[in-house]
């Protein structure tokens, strides 16, 4: 039944039947890519492991046991503790929770945001000359710089952080899209809708924007991965999620005072920030393979 | 060729318009009366409305914001950035003595990324599918998943901390001698040059893979070329042009990378500068910098685009 269904779309003009191929082609990739499952296995048991962190960690991530403190690895905390004897298990485990928090947060709203801009920018030319502009001169600044500008201006809360890291990541996101609709209005069903007379917001949101699916999420997964590591930039700089919330990056902030005697204190949340970042990259090129076979010859 | 480089020159202007628009805006809609910042504690427990008034008045922001905004853009071509609100210095001076380290450190991660990413690219690309190729590969996700700050870290405690090769941090002037300037150098260059070098790698292999199908390598290989000519002057060659461009984008990666490192390494550069000037609130000095290297940012890039059209007629359309 569901082949039949995508036979028959695929000869008509508007190649909807693609949602049914991509699901295919994602699972046929889980199985022929590797490199692609494993970042995924890796992920689940870090999503898990962090969603559920409070069940599963050992101690309270802010608990004070001074007699504990800077402990090296071992049974009793296996990931050592810090100066004050907090558990680094669990508040890495913890910290997880606000970093991926912010990464998806950020992906989701990028591509909220680079979808409408980029459906406008594409479709309107007079607005495309403007928007354009401020897009290239946004990413004329270096990632982390603009991101401590705005929260110099915001100040620093986790809801600031993710705002500011989605202002840092929309203008890639905007380009790719703008590209897509650029190429899509040429296609007949796109002129098709508009001869039986489609509104505009029409066109664009039925016709134009499922199609640019593919490349979005594709780029919405390496956001996510570049907002976990900007979050963490920002937190190690102590401008970012304030210090009595555990996250990955101000885990690392504190470690960097003790490297000298307690290297276990950066090393342990580090190593996991590092893994997770390569699985969700390893799923991004494993999704780019399977979505997107053009882009794929040039991975 | 000159009539393409114009072009490209008139179309750079209105994005360093937007940049400075954007610089501008971050400080007028940041909330908060600059003469606090200039006043200190002070502001609140002793200043008269004169004071403040008086301050605000010498800091020019009683202005409307279109004067000061056309004062302060101008005065960028003056090569007047303004005054720290902190410190009370000219921005442009704060910066002047800053430049080197951050420079140096930047040039050094870039090269190398180059001469080693490359390098590691071709050969991932020549001896595709062989271990050789995943090992390239394994480095090159890792390298590009680990933040940098991070690495660094690890190299001072192996480096530094456990074989005592290198210093734990700070830097040296050029001018104090080539060996210690090199040693201070290395770790902090290591530390932002590894994710470029990984994303250089994992660049060049796919461009050079994909020359390599290509009918004109056979018929190097056909007429008995040496396998290295073909790699090097036939395959590489053609590829090279992504690779030019990634190299040009690798400049603000290089800028967020120093950053850290310099906060990792107490290196008093642009970066930390910035960082401090982030937590003073410390506007004009933020503006400076974020300028000097949007900037920095758009003419690299025009001359990335320049090169690209002399080395491939086919751009200057």
């Amino acid at each position: 039944m569901a082949t039949g269904q995508t036979e028959s779309t695929r000869a008509g003009l508007q190649p909807r039947s693609r949602w049914v191929e991509r699901y295919i082609g994602i699972r046929r990739a889980l199985v022929k890519n590797p490199n692609m499952a494993l970042g995924f296995g890796i992920l689940v048991v870090i999503s898990f492991f962090t969603i559920f962190a409070g069940s599963v960690d050992r101690y309270d991530p802010l608990e004070l046991n001074p007699s504990d403190r800077l402990m090296a690895p071992g049974a009793k905390h296996w990931f050592g503790t810090d100066t004050t004897g907090r558990d680094i298990y669990s508040r890495t485990l913890h910290g997880g929770r606000v970093s991926l928090l912010v990464g998806f947060s950020v992906a989701v709203l990028t591509v909220g945001a680079g979808m409408i801009i980029g459906l406008v920018s594409g479709y309107d030319r007079k607005a495309d000359m403007v928007i354009q502009r401020f897009m290239d001169a946004l990413m004329s600044f270096p990632t982390l710089l603009l991101a401590l500008a705005l929260i110099a201006m915001l100040g620093s809360s986790i809801n600031n952080v993710i705002i500011v890291i989605t202002v840092v990541d929309t203008p890639r996101m905007v380009r790719i899209v703008r590209s897509q609709v650029l190429s899509l209005r040429e296609f007949q069903f796109v002129e098709a809708a508009r001869a039986i007379g489609a509104p505009t917001w029409r066109v664009l949101l039925q016709h134009v924007a499922p199609n640019t699916f593919a490349p979005v999420i594709v780029q919405a997964t390496f956001v996510f991965a570049s907002a976990v590591l900007v979050e963490a930039g920002l937190s190690f700089l102590g401008l970012g999620i304030p210090p009595d919330q555990p996250s990955w990056g101000n885990i690392l902030a504190l470690g960097r005072t003790f490297l000298q005697t307690a290297v276990w204190v950066a090393f342990f949340p580090g190593l996991v920030l590092t893994i997770t970042v390569l699985a969700i990259n390893l799923v991004g090129d494993g999704l780019r393979d399977a979505l997107d076979p053009k882009l794929a010859r040039r991975a | 060729m000159l009539p393409y480089i114009a072009r490209r020159v008139v179309l750079a202007v209105p994005v360093f318009l937007a940049v400075s628009l954007i610089t501008f805006s971050i400080m007028q809609l940041a909330p908060g009366d600059p003469a606090a910042i200039l006043l200190g504690g002070d502001y609140l427990l002793f200043a008269t409305e004169e004071d403040i008034a008086e301050a605000r008045a010498a800091l020019g922001v009683d202005r409307p914001a279109v004067v000061q905004y056309l004062d302060w853009f101008t005065g960028f071509f003056r090569g007047d950035l303004g005054t720290s609100l902190f410190t009370g210095k000219s921005v442009g001076e704060l910066i002047s003595t800053r430049i080197e380290p951050t420079v140096s450190m930047i040039l050094m991660g870039i090269f190398l990324a180059i001469v080693l990413g490359i390098p590691m690219g071709i050969l991932a690309a020549w001896k595709a599918n062989t271990w050789i190729d995943r090992v390239v590969m394994v480095f090159a996700v890792i390298g590009f998943a680990m933040p940098g700050f991070w690495l660094a870290f690890n190299l001072i405690w192996l480096f530094s901390v456990v074989l005592g090769w290198f210093p734990v941090f700070g830097s040296t002037q050029f001018s104090h001698g080539i060996p210690e300037f090199l040693r201070h150098l290395t770790l902090p260059a290591i530390s932002i040059g590894t994710s470029l070098m990984a994303l250089n790698a994992r660049m060049t292999r796919s461009s050079v893979l994909e020359v390599l199908k290509d009918d004109f390598i056979r018929t190097a290989r056909a007429k008995g070329l040496v396998e290295r000519v073909v790699l090097f002057r036939h395959a590489f060659r053609a590829a090279s042009m992504p690779i030019v461009t990634i190299v040009g984008l690798s400049f603000a990666g290089a800028v967020t990378g120093a950053t850290l490192t310099e906060v990792v390494f107490a290196i008093p550069g642009m970066g930390r500068l910035f960082v401090g000037a982030v937590t003073d609130r410390d506007f004009p000095v933020i503006q400076g910098l974020m300028m000097i290297f949007a900037g920095a940012y758009v003419f690299i890039n025009l001359a990335v685009d320049i090169v690209y059209a002399y080395l491939d007629p086919r751009v200057r359309y």
